[in-house]
């Protein structure tokens, strides 16, 4: 075995063990994920933060699903805060301006981890959440988020979120990364080991803030910083994976890029300073299983796209030879039907079986989320532009760190 | 405190290591199911050649219009290079197996070689040979054009044949070829007819202006087509 194979052994190897443990782990769960969530025994009074910048066209539609959410009307507040908008963003909000449970703040625009603090200083509820202005709610997500707070240890829950209306070959590529991400948020709850709370409607006890602290900057990431700190602070992270929220989606590749760019590029930047949680029994699965494989599946997805990259050239190389000496015959489609031309190569049997695994936690990700487990067309986006599209972002993310570059929020 | 669970972690290693095991498992059987493929068909090649010469023998009872038809050297051969080729590629040039099975395909290249040499003169017949020898060490950029040309001429010609030769591999028949024609280590070298040694072509049209009757070959065939064109064009027509 060369060098080279022996890496792609050790990769193939480790992106094996990070699949079969998340499968593993929803397996032994499969039970819990088919129930229903019932009504809560109790209804805390929550706050719901909208941050808003320039988010005129949607942010009416945000609060009013805020606002159809089935739960006591005197338990629920929202706080839309427009950050120094440039557009006609407060002129949408003044809609709400006589709604009992709204209400309006404007400020100068200092980024949304000043909005997120600014709604904690003005809310005095036992839950404290947020949505982001271009997402919606499902009428029974904050019940069934509520209901996992009746475990006291529990200090924040996440929602699952839905790609709204997927149309676009890129827009159906999301919703299946967002369904792969539902599985894996769900998997990492299981495990105690969430490291991100989402902007869409991810809710905090009171007081975590009171015990560690606002937001933060957190290089554009907030979101995952605050789990961190959590994480760090020993406080329990839950996931609610039948609360539905809804997002828009990228519309185009670029906005996908620019937005994938600053969720990695900041997720770097926690890890790093969070680099002192690796490796810490006291962090249990998070430290061991879950960052580590994070920064290894980074690793093996740039080798895996270069080991794919440089097979693509061979074959092109082959080929322009091939042409050179035979012509355009050497393009025409040549299959071999003979069982003895199947490519048996162990890597090549490995990659099927990572594939097939890969499939199998989209498809889990479809049955937590969506109760169904039917392969569909956003799949085939997803796994035929994803490795594609992802190494862009992932290459400018780790140059960004590497030079200690800035990620602008847009 | 969230204690990992130990277990779990030993549990998926072998789960893991399981799935790694029955991936090279699987890989390693099929390499062997496809070595004794190819071993078969040499074998059966081998039998085709023994009764080649065994009907060379009774050629005075047999006529060459038999002999040739029956020639050994025909899809069959062409048909295990290929699959020889391909298994090199998988278990790679340096496998005891595959070397094994290259020496003994070049003895069966070497005795068709030759029998077809006694049916051309016994028969009158003038056979186009092309004896092919190669390196695959990485001292002959050429050599892989040189292939897909002579795969190409194959193909096209089947009256063409193609005798190729690893010049590297360990077999004192291979080595009596080289010293008889004076192949000299500058490949790729191919010997055309019985005489002519000519070094580094790697395009049709070399091999066109080294071998004169490709183009009566390539006239023929084009006459042929045409005729058939013709042909269909007029049961068409009625």
């Amino acid at each position: 075995m060369n060098p080279g194979e022996l890496v792609t052994f050790f990769f193939l190897f480790t992106t094996l063990y990070f699949e079969v443990f998340l499968l593993v782990t929803f397996l032994e769960n499969r039970k819990e994920m088919g129930k229903e969530t019932l009504t809560p025994e109790y209804f805390p009074s929550v706050t719901v933060a909208v941050p808003c910048w320039n988010e005129e066209k949607t942010v009416s539609g945000t609060i009013q699903s805020l606002l159809s959410l089935r739960y006591p009307k005197e338990k629920l507040s929202i706080i839309a805060v427009d950050d120094g908008s440039t557009d006609g963003t407060w002129h949408a909000l003044q809609e709400f301006k006589n709604h009992p449970q709204v209400r309006l703040y404007q400020k100068e625009n200092g980024g949304k981890f000043t909005v997120l603090n600014f709604a904690i200083t003005h809310s005095e509820s036992d839950l404290f959440g947020c949505l982001d202005a271009d997402s919606y709610v499902d009428s029974q997500a904050l019940l069934r988020i509520v209901k996992r707070f009746e475990n006291k240890k529990i200090m924040a829950v996440t929602p699952s979120i839905h790609i709204l209306e997927p149309k676009t070959p890129i827009e159906l590529l999301q919703k299946a990364e967002f369904t792969l991400s539902i599985f894996i948020r769900k998997v990492f709850a299981l495990l105690g080991s969430v490291y991100i709370t989402p902007g869409p409607f991810s809710f905090f006890r009171r007081e975590v803030f009171a015990e560690i602290g606002g937001y933060k900057h957190a290089h554009n990431t907030e979101d995952m910083e605050i789990a961190m700190r959590m994480q760090k602070a020993g406080m329990k992270i839950d996931n609610a994976h039948d609360a539905y929220v809804y997002t828009h989606p990228q519309k185009t590749v670029y906005r996908l890029y620019r937005q994938r760019l600053r969720w990695i590029h900041g997720g770097f930047e926690n890890l790093l300073d969070y680099r002192s949680m690796f490796f810490k029994k006291k962090y249990g699965n998070l430290s061991y299983f879950v960052l580590p494989a994070a920064i290894l599946s980074v690793c093996s997805g740039l080798y895996f796209v270069a080991f794919a990259l440089w097979n693509v050239v061979n074959f092109a190389s082959g080929k322009i030879a091939e042409a050179e000496v035979i012509g355009a015959e050497a393009f025409a489609p040549s299959i071999h039907l003979n069982w003895f031309f199947l490519n048996t190569n162990p890597i090549g049997i490995i990659s099927a079986i990572l594939l097939l695994l890969s499939l199998s936690t989209i498809l889990a990700g479809k049955y937590i989320g969506e109760k169904t487990a039917l392969p569909s067309r956003d799949i085939i986006y997803f796994i035929l532009f994803y490795g594609i599209l992802s190494p862009f972002w992932l290459i400018k993310a780790i140059w960004n760190t590497a030079l200690s570059r800035k990620t602008s929020w847009r | 405190m969230n204690i990992p669970d130990y277990r779990k972690y030993i549990l998926v290693f072998l789960i893991t290591g399981a799935i790694f095991a029955t991936a090279l498992y699987v890989s390693n059987l099929i390499n062997n199911k496809r070595v004794a493929e190819l071993r078969s068909i040499e074998n059966q090649i081998a039998i085709n050649i023994l009764s080649s010469e065994t009907q060379y023998s009774l050629l005075a009872e047999r006529s060459c219009k038999d002999l040739r038809e029956n020639s050994a050297l025909s899809s069959e051969l062409n048909g295990l290079t290929e699959r020889l080729s391909f298994t090199e590629k998988s278990l790679g040039t340096k496998n005891e197996e595959v070397i094994t099975l290259k020496r003994y395909y070049s003895l069966l290249q070497i005795k068709d070689y030759l029998l077809m040499k006694r049916v051309s003169e016994k028969c009158g017949i003038e056979p186009i040979t092309v004896l092919y020898f190669y390196s695959n060490k990485g001292d002959c950029p050429l050599c892989e054009k040189t292939g897909l040309v002579l795969d190409h001429l194959r193909s096209q010609y089947p009256q063409v044949r193609v005798y190729a030769f690893d010049y590297n591999l360990d077999v004192s028949a291979i080595r009596t070829l080289i010293s008889l024609f004076r192949v000299e280590n500058k490949l790729p070298a191919l010997v055309f007819g019985d005489e002519m040694v000519v070094y580094g072509l790697s395009s049709t049209d070399d091999f066109e202006k080294a071998l004169p009757v490709l183009k009566k070959l390539k006239a023929e065939k084009e006459k042929e087509e045409l005729q058939a064109q013709s042909a269909t064009t007029s049961i068409e027509k009625k």
